[in-house]
């Protein structure tokens, strides 16, 4: 059973690198989830190595059932993206994921010229709560086997989650026999 | 290893506890698609992976009006206190005794190990196994199977 990103990627999808980039790594994760938290680093280092190779893409899926702070933190990374900061946020959440409540995630905006009556607002009243569950509905259908799950030029990557694995599969995609 | 029940087959009927003061029997879901998902152990990190995404993707499987029962040889109580620390809107039922025997009979025990194997099966509203997939018992299938199944239902 070969899983496979569903739908692909599109201009909904928030998106770093060209988008005729020989390869796109799209990651679902959760802001709160550690292994996401180790990814991180390993991703930059990745984009740094690739450089205009590579296009990153990140979708959404909080594990809400085990992680109580994902929701919000996924709904303000949307709600950053809506203002055109997605990728500050981004990083921000896992560069402090133990620092993810409310007030925390205000601070955040706040920090990034993002209004934070207006992101308080749109966290209480679920404005990016859709947009969020769009994400996990898809991530269903892609055979998301938990957090973070990785896909290559649309292909579930079921190999280690350690950098020279990752980045030799990548490296395959980029250049096929 | 004993293989799955496949596709075609008339689902086994059993009873399995739900709760400590309530059963469920599998013949009185009949009218909506139900998706039976095996699994090894409680808190055990894989199956905390699969119940966990599966419990994030229920609303898709609610689209199809499916209901998802979760089946492991955990009791009931252990059962309640996995899913009230997991906040799981899903059952799980307890294949507790006689140990495992409604695994067994859908060839989804590991008989060496004393628990069951990581299997998924979807049912459709009649009762019928309309799929079946064998997992490793160390990874985690993802939804992707089930939606599919689901969708080729209609």
């Amino acid at each position: 059973m070969t899983a496979r990103l569903t739908p692909p990627v599109s201009d909904r999808d928030h998106a770093q690198g060209p988008a005729g980039a020989p390869v796109t790594l799209v990651e679902y994760g959760d802001f709160e989830c550690p292994h996401c938290g180790r990814a991180y680093p390993m991703v930059k280092a990745i984009q740094r190595s690739m450089g205009k190779e590579l296009r990153f893409v990140f979708r959404n899926f909080p594990l809400t059932s085990s992680h109580e702070h994902a929701e919000h933190a996924a709904e303000m990374a949307e709600a950053a993206g809506d203002r055109g900061k997605f990728w500050e946020m981004h990083d921000l959440l896992f560069e402090h994921q133990d620092a993810l409540e409310d007030e925390h995630l205000l601070a955040y905006a706040a920090t990034l010229g993002i209004d934070p009556p207006w992101a308080a607002a749109a966290l209480e009243q679920g404005v990016f709560r859709e947009r969020v569950r769009e994400d996990v509905a898809s991530g269903g259908r892609s055979g998301v086997n938990g957090t973070p799950t990785f896909y290559i030029n649309g292909v579930r990557y079921d190999g280690l989650l350690h950098p020279t694995s990752l980045l030799e599969a990548l490296a395959r995609a980029a250049a096929p026999e | 290893m004993s293989p799955l029940l496949s596709a075609g087959t008339p689902a086994p009927d059993f009873t399995l506890p739900k709760s400590p003061d309530a059963k469920l029997r599998l013949a009185d879901t009949r009218g909506h698609p139900v998706i039976l998902a095996f699994y090894p152990a409680d808190w055990s990190p894989v199956c905390g992976d699969e119940l966990g995404v599966f419990n994030e993707v229920l609303p898709e499987f609610q689209r199809h009006r499916a209901e998802l029962l979760g089946i492991s040889v955990d009791s009931v109580w252990c059962h309640k206190a996995y899913a009230s620390a997991r906040k799981f809107d899903f059952m799980l039922l307890a294949d507790f005794e006689p140990k495992g025997a409604v695994s067994r009979a859908y060839g989804a025990y590991r008989a060496q190990d004393g628990f069951s194997e990581r299997a998924l099966y979807v049912l459709d509203a009649a009762g019928v196994i309309r799929w079946s997939y064998l997992s490793p018992v160390g990874v985690n299938p993802g939804a992707d199977g089930i939606l599919a199944a689901l969708e080729a239902l209609k």
